[in-house]
């Protein structure tokens, strides 16, 4: 067999980053539709700064599922409809889950990665202790991979369904549980690293160890119907 | 046996006696052990009446965990040898163990009222659990719902049942981590069962009506499923002959 290339793997990388800023916003939309959610929560709990304070933490975790879940429907979706996928799956010694990986990690630095950056000016405005941000911000940033890879499971098995922003959602939810349950306690606990915060990694590695997998097959079939 | 059963036509030949079997014997077993424990069993020293509801609510809550083990499993097979058989099985079991894990809930929630003073509780480990359970049902049959062709949906839907077991261990650690209120488990101990015999032996005898039940409604849903394709089958034949 033919020695693989990673050509291929860089393609599929600059694709990714590509396409997040062919929408004319680029990684601002998600960073804006954060922000929204984030900020909706204030509105409607009627100017309690007191429990605002107290929910702060949780509101970014729920802002930043939502956000990892409405750009996901796209994420595979083109590359099917346009044949990329196709060409990608006939490649020798390149596996269909190197690609969906990298294309997921790549959609993670553009979509995933500016709200972890925007998530210390959302904490203030949301009265979040300033001694809790690089905690908050370092688990966001792990757990906000987890929720992408398990979003991107999500995308890659609704590939070819029209309409499947929903349907993603419903299937990645079982998945984000163990990551939501960690990084809230993370935020709760008054230690700096608490056991926790290894729990929150760890069910990172977990779904990047897992998830591509999942993702490659679901590709796979995707491209065979 | 099981490789002998994986012809639709010897399952719908066993099957045509073993639905009518497994029905009548989960009526008698169900039977048993509901009148057992609404008249015979004495009313538990602490909760008095309300505990007889566990007759209910204990096979619900096994037969949830039992049938999406069940349904990965027959995922698990069609993937690997792809047994048409395997799928429906896969694609039955959905909806009945969604209808088990429902039924877990709802009893759950009425016994905890009385007895904890509470409809529900997000500190218990179990009640969350079981609540994600039934979101993993929800979403495998809304991914079968929505993909058309059967073979593409099979597939579908066996990685998502599969990944879903591999993450099973792994949301149950999570919510365990939370403080419990609900006992602990009672039954499968290392020391031997915790509860008084008198309890234990309706509710295993209900257990396995229940156990039998399930079997009997997936089977009836499995061969209506063979049947709606024969159907199919035949009226393609009968098109195909007019034209």
């Amino acid at each position: 067999m033919r020695e693989a290339s990673a050509q291929p793997l860089r393609a599929a990388f600059k694709q990714a980053l590509q396409e997040a800023w062919a929408g004319g916003a680029g990684s601002f939309l998600p960073a804006a539709f954060f922000a929204g959610a984030a900020l909706l929560v204030p509105l409607t709990l009627g100017g309690n700064s007191d429990q605002l304070a107290e929910i702060s933490g949780a509101i970014l975790w729920i802002a930043l599922a939502l956000a990892s879940l409405v750009t996901m429907e796209r994420l595979f979706q083109s590359d099917l409809e346009d044949g990329t996928l196709e060409l990608w799956a006939s490649l020798e010694g390149i596996p269909l889950a190197q690609i969906a990986l990298v294309k997921t990690l790549a959609h993670w630095l553009v979509s995933g990665l500016p709200l972890v950056l925007f998530s210390p000016v959302l904490g203030f405005m949301l009265g979040l202790s300033p001694e809790l941000m690089p905690k908050a911000a370092l688990s966001y940033g792990l757990g906000g991979l987890s929720f992408f890879l398990w979003g991107g499971l999500g995308a890659s098995l609704t590939a070819g369904i029209r309409r499947g922003g929903l349907l993603i959602a419903l299937i990645a939810l079982p998945f984000y549980v163990p990551t939501a349950i960690f990084g809230a306690l993370v935020l709760a606990s008054p230690m700096q690293t608490p056991p926790e915060f290894y729990f929150l990694a760890a069910s990172t590695l977990f779904a990047l160890a897992l998830a591509p997998f999942g993702m490659g097959a679901a590709l796979r079939l995707a491209v065979s119907t | 046996m099981l490789t002998y059963l994986a012809n639709p036509h010897r399952f719908m030949k066993a099957s045509s006696f073993a639905v009518p079997i497994s029905f009548l014997a989960a009526a008698i077993l169900i039977g048993f052990s509901i009148w057992q424990g609404l008249y015979i069993v004495p009313p538990e020293a602490v909760q008095g009446d309300s505990a007889r509801i566990l007759f209910v609510h204990v096979p619900a809550a096994w037969i949830s965990m039992a049938a999406y083990m069940a349904m990965a499993g027959a995922s698990f097979v069609w993937f690997v040898w792809r047994h048409e058989l395997a799928d429906i099985a896969a694609a039955c079991i959905a909806p009945i163990g969604a209808a088990y894990t429902l039924i877990c809930l709802a009893t759950g929630s009425i016994w905890g009222r009385p007895t904890w003073g509470t409809w529900w509780q997000w500190d218990d480990a179990r009640m969350v659990s079981v609540l994600i359970l039934l979101f993993m049902y929800c979403g495998i049959m809304a991914l079968r719902a929505a993909l058309p062709v059967r073979q593409q949906a099979a597939r579908a839907c066996a990685i998502l049942a599969m990944l879903g077991v591999i993450n099973i261990p792994l949301i149950k650690f999570s919510v365990d981590w939370f403080t419990s209120l609900h006992q602990e488990a009672s039954i499968i101990r290392m020391d031997g069962p915790a509860m008084s015999p008198e309890f234990l032996y309706p509710l295993l005898i209900g257990a396995s009506g229940h156990v039998l039940l399930c079997a009997g409604l997936v089977m009836t849903a499995m061969r209506s499923d063979i049947f709606l394709r024969q159907i199919a089958r035949q009226r393609r034949a009968l098109l195909s002959q007019s034209i």
